[in-house]
């Protein structure tokens, strides 16, 4: 029951994100503008509980959401034939790219200023 | 035979045939990918897009009436990203002690991954609506779409090259970190998990969540920072040049 009612929250969230993001022609996209809703409501335990589980199991199988979509490459094959081996080349080098960028400053920012990952935050009141 | 012919035209034109096909090869292709000890090759997506495509194609069932089925799968990627405020939210903590360098991290290599694909893709001499729709390719495929749309780019095309850079991540994330001799310590798999979910989205995360606990949180932290840097950034640096 609380799967479901995550679900309901997810739905709800996404509605409303879709809303603001029409109706105030925000340059967000309204799933994104949901999950910054989600992410101020996740305070309260009535919602937190339930899209625990449904954002967990969802998450959980997220890969799955984007075999429709990878489908899709078939109705494109004509440019796959024409372009292929360059835009294969131009999606390869740049994602590499972007992951050497992002690995590489995160951990020389975390080794110029080491973290204390060891200790977990205290919490307010703890001694 | 004929009765046969006319059951699978039946069965093929119901969206029930998309759904089931799509969730079947993938539990399939899943269970291999275990099998496999979870190589990165083996990944479930690559080869549930594969054997699902060849199978329409040599079967003559087009994309449309397969979507028909499919898009209810492909419809949760929307609450999918709502979703992703979760793994925000359980790593607040971490995110308000070290917002600063993870913002960072996340402003570069989302930079990079973008700047370099339009780069690339002008230096190989790619039309310009190709270009534009390569350039979302490291935030979502949902999100990767609508920004495609907004600068003039296919978004079906740039759902596609989503998926792929996320394959690509998935793909060569272990080795590319392996060469650049990033530990597999905690603040290592922090580190690899971030760049994963930056640089190739929810493919990446999926991955990491695979590998390593602290490596997929962070992943999922930052699939939901690029989602909202990206979709914010990318349209008003082509509104602005």
């Amino acid at each position: 029951m609380n799967a479901l009612r995550g679900m309901v929250w997810l739905l709800v969230f996404q509605s409303a994100g879709e809303l603001l993001a029409r109706g105030l022609a925000l340059p967000l996209p309204g799933p994104v503008i949901g999950m910054v809703l989600l992410l101020l409501a996740l305070r309260w335990p009535a919602v937190q509980t339930p899209v625990a589980e449904c954002a967990g199991f969802l998450l959980s199988h997220l890969s799955l959401l984007f075999v429709p979509v990878g489908v899709g490459v078939m109705t494109h094959l004509s440019l796959v034939s024409q372009y292929g081996v360059r835009m294969l080349a131009v999606v390869v080098l740049s994602t590499l790219a972007g992951l050497a960028v992002t690995v590489l400053s995160l951990h020389l920012l975390q080794g110029r200023q080491p973290l204390d990952a060891a200790s977990p935050p205290a919490k307010d009141g703890d001694v | 035979m004929s009765d046969f012919v006319q059951l699978w035209v039946y069965l093929s034109a119901t969206p029930l045939f998309g759904l089931t096909a799509t969730l079947l090869v993938y539990v399939l292709a899943h269970a291999a990918y275990f099998r496999a000890g979870q190589a990165p090759w083996a990944n479930p997506v690559l080869w549930s897009v594969i054997v699902l495509a060849c199978g329409l194609l040599a079967t003559g069932v087009s994309y449309p009436s397969y979507f028909a089925g499919a898009q209810f799968i492909h419809f949760l990627l929307g609450p999918a990203v709502v979703a992703l405020g979760w793994p925000l939210w359980l790593r607040r903590a971490e995110l308000r002690q070290r917002w600063g360098r993870l913002l960072v991290a996340a402003l570069a290599g989302g930079s990079v991954a973008a700047g370099s694909s339009l780069l690339l893709g002008r230096l190989f001499g790619l039309p310009q609506e190709l270009v534009l729709s390569l350039v979302p390719k490291s935030v979502t495929a949902p999100v990767a779409m609508g920004i495609a749309e907004q600068i003039g780019g296919i978004p079906a095309l740039a759902a596609v090259f989503a998926v792929i850079t996320g394959l690509v991540g998935a793909l060569f994330g272990k080795y590319l970190f392996a060469a650049l001799r990033i530990p597999t310590d905690a603040e290592g798999w922090a580190a690899r998990g971030f760049a994963l979910g930056t640089a190739s989205h929810g493919l990446g995360a999926a991955r990491a969540m695979h590998v390593n606990a602290d490596a997929g949180a962070y992943a999922g932290l930052a699939l939901g920072l690029q989602v909202v840097l990206a979709s914010l950034l990318i349209p008003l640096v082509f509104k602005l040049f």
